[in-house]
């Protein structure tokens, strides 16, 4: 044998058995898709178109930062993460809101929270909640009164053109005969002058919980825990988020003719997609199952705290985007302890160790 | 059946084993040439004792061992010296380092062979010492001598001796093939060492993935108190500190060793190494090395010379030159690429793989980090691999310590799970070289600015000396007046002595606040520490904390040295010299102060006649 082995030298481990980063956001994309047929189903085609336009955005603005900074860009946009915050906007916008609305969030998202932050992995900010939140606090009109009753799609809902135009064109009073305030807005705000029963009466809540929310919520629960299933995430945040949700609404809202229910709170806005999906993104989270934990339920209580006494109806992205401010912090104090130290070592590395 | 303990995360990458568990295994067989390197394990290279030309028997011992982790390097045949030179060896940076070559004459004629009958009849120290002598180390890779390993500190006592079987590692079956077939061997060299350490418990710790060896292991343990404990297949668990945890569910305390919490964990091969010494007399010539990978023909193991090359022993295993890819020496988790095929099998060569094409792909190319946390869910030591990468990409090193970086095994987990396909083990190697060279440069730093410090004490008290001279013969020189009183001086220093006595008593007993006034009657007033204030009255004894001084600096100078070995064998015990050094660094840094302060004090008090 002589040394015509060509042989390259790398580091150990030479087995790798990894699920991609871009197959990871492929399952994300996967297990949404419950969700998205069920508001489909019960809101009609404008989550949908939403959806397809988000994505389509996303990728391209990622694709122009990419060139701009002259990034490969095939390597990058494979990741599908772009995809992925196009998409958790789509979901999370309302479903008639006009396109300008969604580009502005999806560049927002892409361009400002994610890519000036330096790209994938960098960014403190969960980048669809950044987007999301800047054109909330922009255009509360806009994102207040465009969402589509839930009719059904097999009844009363806008059809394809009538939704394709209040969403390109210019004509929103085309469909304000489709839309209807949120379960959550309505509650709340009803429920000052009047009591449960009689809140209960509104037709936005129709004979469930929240007339299609509930069903919406149940699928995105449902895509959640696959999620779980598959190992993509872990049950810590969406389990403390809703468990601190829980106990927060039973000690300050147990009464529902003062303030919103449990049930509502559950079953109605975005809190499954938020627990699942948007409180999990990886990048903007704490990291240990402790930090985890804490950071769950910190976005749990916030979310009730300003669902109840702040200015919105729904605060997942506020929530979300506070406890990001926290995740570093969160991380500090939550090392685990390492193998063979008797308690872990937390804080702030300081010379002293 | 004992309770089993988990540890956390690991994975279950594929076994790869059945391709070389199947086969028995073969004899080697005598290549053209051995090459046998002097540093095949921890510690300092073994010093040879042969010369160019000379003839050997097999067992011959050609270099002996050098200081404390030191082991010595036999002949695994009989043959000629052809050359003392340096020769590329397995090494993860495809070093060169002195070797000795040994051209076989054909004959394996066997030299001096020294079996211990009746062992148990001996003192354990001479058992330990044939132990050294056979040149025995951990066969399982690390390379620490077994010898060290069976001797534990003083104060720690043995309550467990655990018999590692785990063989964690995808493709390797050496351990596996050699508990089928020698288990009577195996276990004789357990009996060995438990009778050296004498525990209360002997256990085997395998995976259930071994069915046959358990089957041998139990044959030959039965009407035995040695336990065989079948543990869950998961990688890392052969892992010493994991296999201790799953076993007594026990962690080996950081920067500490295992008999710190009374266990010690031996190899099976080790074991089978001692009993041959011990029983046979026979050095450790050779040892179990599985080949195996797509590229070879007939994958399995072989009992091969140490020395013996590795392109030699793939020719054996009827490996194709064209189709190896890749060459590792060790298992795909934890191994390391070889380049050069012509390097030796040595003591911790436990497997060599020679993989196919797309076997073992390399990295793809790495993507940012997403936070995704994979890395730390596996991570069997419970760091947080991703903020440990963050930090050492960065060089924050202080960070990545303060995050526990010493303690990462290199187990490789991490980086098989991340989906962004970081080689985190990479950076981690990179961090802590950087780490251990800035230590390495602060010490050196550190002894520099004492011997300056020193020099200046000494020069600043030679020149105090001589003022002192002059000043004394300047007074005698003047008639002795009248008006000279003692006084000023005398309560002078009395009360300086009174202040440090003061501040000595406020550091031994903080509550205490008599005695704190400042004129000689209090110091002298009873029940206020008599003895300290005899000290401080009394000359310091100079030559005594001169001595002191020599041998804390002595001592600093052994433990820097013996890191210095430490760090360049990679040992696992860095961590602990290094704390060691720190200690003694302080401790000479006190005897200096207290040395200067003692000077000080002596060249004070004859001669503040201002
Ligand atoms: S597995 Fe890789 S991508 Fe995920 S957190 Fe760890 S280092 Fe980052
Ligand atoms: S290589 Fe180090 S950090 Fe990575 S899993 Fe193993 S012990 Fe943990």
């Amino acid at each position: 044998m002589g040394s015509v082995i060509a042989t390259s030298r790398t580091s150990s481990p030479h087995a790798r058995r990894a699920r991609s980063t871009s197959q990871v956001m492929l399952w994300v994309m996967v297990a949404t898709l419950p969700g998205l047929a069920m508001q489909t189903v019960y809101f009609g085609w404008g989550n949908l178109i939403n959806v397809v336009l988000c994505v389509l955005l996303a990728v391209g603005a990622e694709a122009m930062v990419l060139a701009l900074r002259k990034r490969p860009l095939t390597f990058y946009l494979k990741d599908n993460t772009a995809a992925v915050t196009g998409l958790l906007l789509g979901l999370a916008l309302p479903p008639l809101a006009p396109w300008w609305v969604s580009a502005m969030a999806v560049v927002t998202a892409i361009v400002l929270a994610k890519q000036l932050y330096g790209g994938l992995g960098s960014n403190p900010f969960n980048p669809a909640m950044v987007g999301y939140a800047l054109v909330l606090v922009s255009f509360p009109l806009a994102m207040t009164t465009n969402w589509a009753a839930p009719a059904g799609l097999w009844q009363a809902a806008p059809d394809l053109s009538a939704t394709v135009q209040s969403i390109f064109g210019g004509g929103q009073t085309a469909v304000d005969a489709f839309t209807m305030a949120t379960p959550l807005d309505v509650y709340k705000h009803e429920i000052t002058s009047h009591v449960a029963s009689e809140v209960w009466q509104n037709p936005t809540f129709g004979t469930g919980i929240a007339k299609g929310w509930e069903w919406v919520n149940v699928a995105f629960l449902s895509g959640g825990i696959g999620l779980i299933v598959l190992r993509i995430i872990t049950w810590h945040i969406p389990v403390s988020m809703l468990a601190a949700l829980t106990v927060m609404s039973l000690a300050f809202g147990s009464n529902p003719d003062v303030t919103t229910p449990l049930s509502l709170h559950m079953l109605a806005g975005a809190t499954m997609l938020g627990a699942f999906f948007i409180a999990t993104d990886p990048v903007s989270a704490a990291t240990s199952h402790q930090g985890k934990l804490i950071y769950g339920a910190g976005i749990g209580v916030l979310l009730y705290l300003i669902r109840t006494w702040g200015n919105y109806p729904d605060a997942v992205a506020f929530a979300v985007l506070l406890m990001n401010f926290a995740a570093p912090f969160i991380d500090h104090y939550t090392q685990p302890r390492t193998y063979g130290h008797r308690k872990a070592r937390r804080g702030i590395a300081s010379k002293g160790h | 059946m004992a309770a089993l303990w988990q540890f956390p995360g690991g994975i279950h990458p594929t076994g790869n084993k059945h391709q070389s568990s199947a086969r028995a295994i073969r004899e080697a067989g005598l290549p053209p040439a051995l090459i046998l390197p002097l540093h095949q394990h921890i510690g300092a290279p073994a010093q040879t004792r042969v010369e160019v030309g000379d003839h050997v028997l097999k067992g011959d011992c050609l270099a002996d061992a050098q200081g404390p982790m030191g082991v010595p390097v036999h002949a695994p045949t009989s043959g000629a010296i052809e050359a003392i030179s340096l020769q590329p060896v397995p090494h993860p940076s495809g070093l060169s380092d002195w070797c000795i070559t040994l051209i076989p004459d054909g004959q394996d004629s066997w030299g001096q062979r020294h079996p211990v009958s009746d062992y148990q009849q001996h003192e354990r120290t001479d058992i330990l010492a044939h132990i050294r002598r056979a040149g025995i180390v951990g066969l399982g890779g690390a390379g620490f001598p077994t010898s060290v390993k069976l001797k534990p500190p003083a104060q720690d006592t043995i309550t467990t001796l655990i018999l590692n079987a785990a063989e964690c590692e995808p493709y390797i079956t050496a351990d596996d093939r050699l508990m089928r077939e020698r288990a009577a061997d195996i276990i004789a060299g357990l009996d060995i060492m438990a009778w050296l350490v004498r525990p209360e418990r002997c256990l085997i710790g395998i995976e259930d993935n071994k069915p046959e060896a358990i089957g041998a292991l139990e044959e030959a343990t039965r009407g035995s108190l040695i336990e065989v404990i079948v543990i869950p297949t998961r990688y890392p668990s052969g892992g010493e500190k994991q296999l201790i945890q799953i076993l007594t569910g026990r962690e080996v305390p950081h920067g500490g060793i295992p008999a710190d919490i009374g266990v010690i964990c031996q190899n099976v091969g080790t074991a089978a190494a001692v009993a041959r010494a011990i029983h046979q007399g026979e050095p450790l010539i050779s040892r179990i090395t599985t080949v195996t990978g797509n590229a070879v023909g007939t994958a399995g193991n072989f009992d091969v010379r140490l020395g013996t090359p590795v392109d030699y022993l793939l020719t054996c295993a009827g490996a194709q030159d064209k189709a190896i890819q890749q060459l590792i020496h060790g298992g795909p988790m934890m191994g390391f690429t070889l380049t050069n095929p012509a390097v030796p099998v040595v003591k911790s060569t436990n497997c060599i793989i020679a993989a196919g094409t797309g076997e073992l792909p390399g990295p793809a190319e790495e993507q940012p980090c997403i936070r995704c946390g994979a890395c730390a869910e596996a991570c069997p030591m419970e760091l947080l691999p991703q903020q440990l990468f963050w930090t050492s990409k960065s060089g924050e090193f202080d960070k990545a310590e303060h995050l526990n970086l010493f303690d990462c095994i290199e187990c490789g987990v991490c980086a098989y799970v991340c989906p962004s396909n970081i080689p985190l083990v990479q950076y981690y190697r990179h961090a802590k070289g950087e780490v251990r060279t800035r230590r390495a440069e602060q010490i050196k730093a550190d002894q520099a600015r004492q011997r300056f410090d020193a020099r200046q004490a000494r020069l600043e008290r030679d020149q105090a000396e001589k003022e002192a001279r002059r000043k004394e013969r300047a007074s005698a020189m003047v008639a002795r007046s009248p008006l000279e009183p003692d006084q000023p001086e005398n309560s002078k220093a009395a009360r300086g002595a009174a202040v440090r006595e003061a501040l000595a008593r406020k550091n031994r007993t903080p509550s205490s606040k008599a005695g704190s006034g400042d004129t000689p009657a209090t110091v002298a007033s009873p029940g206020t520490g008599a003895s300290a204030a005899e000290t401080t009255a009394q000359p310091p004894d100079l030559a005594d904390l001169e001595k002191q001084l020599a041998q804390a600096r002595n001592k600093l100078n052994t433990m820097a040295g013996m890191l210095k070995e430490a760090q360049a064998g990679n040992a696992d015990n860095v961590d602990k010299l290094e704390r060691a050094v720190a200690k003694n660094r302080e401790r000479v840094t006190r005897a200096e102060q207290a040395l200067a302060d003692a000077r000080t004090r002596v060249d004070a008090t004859p001669t503040s006649t201002d």
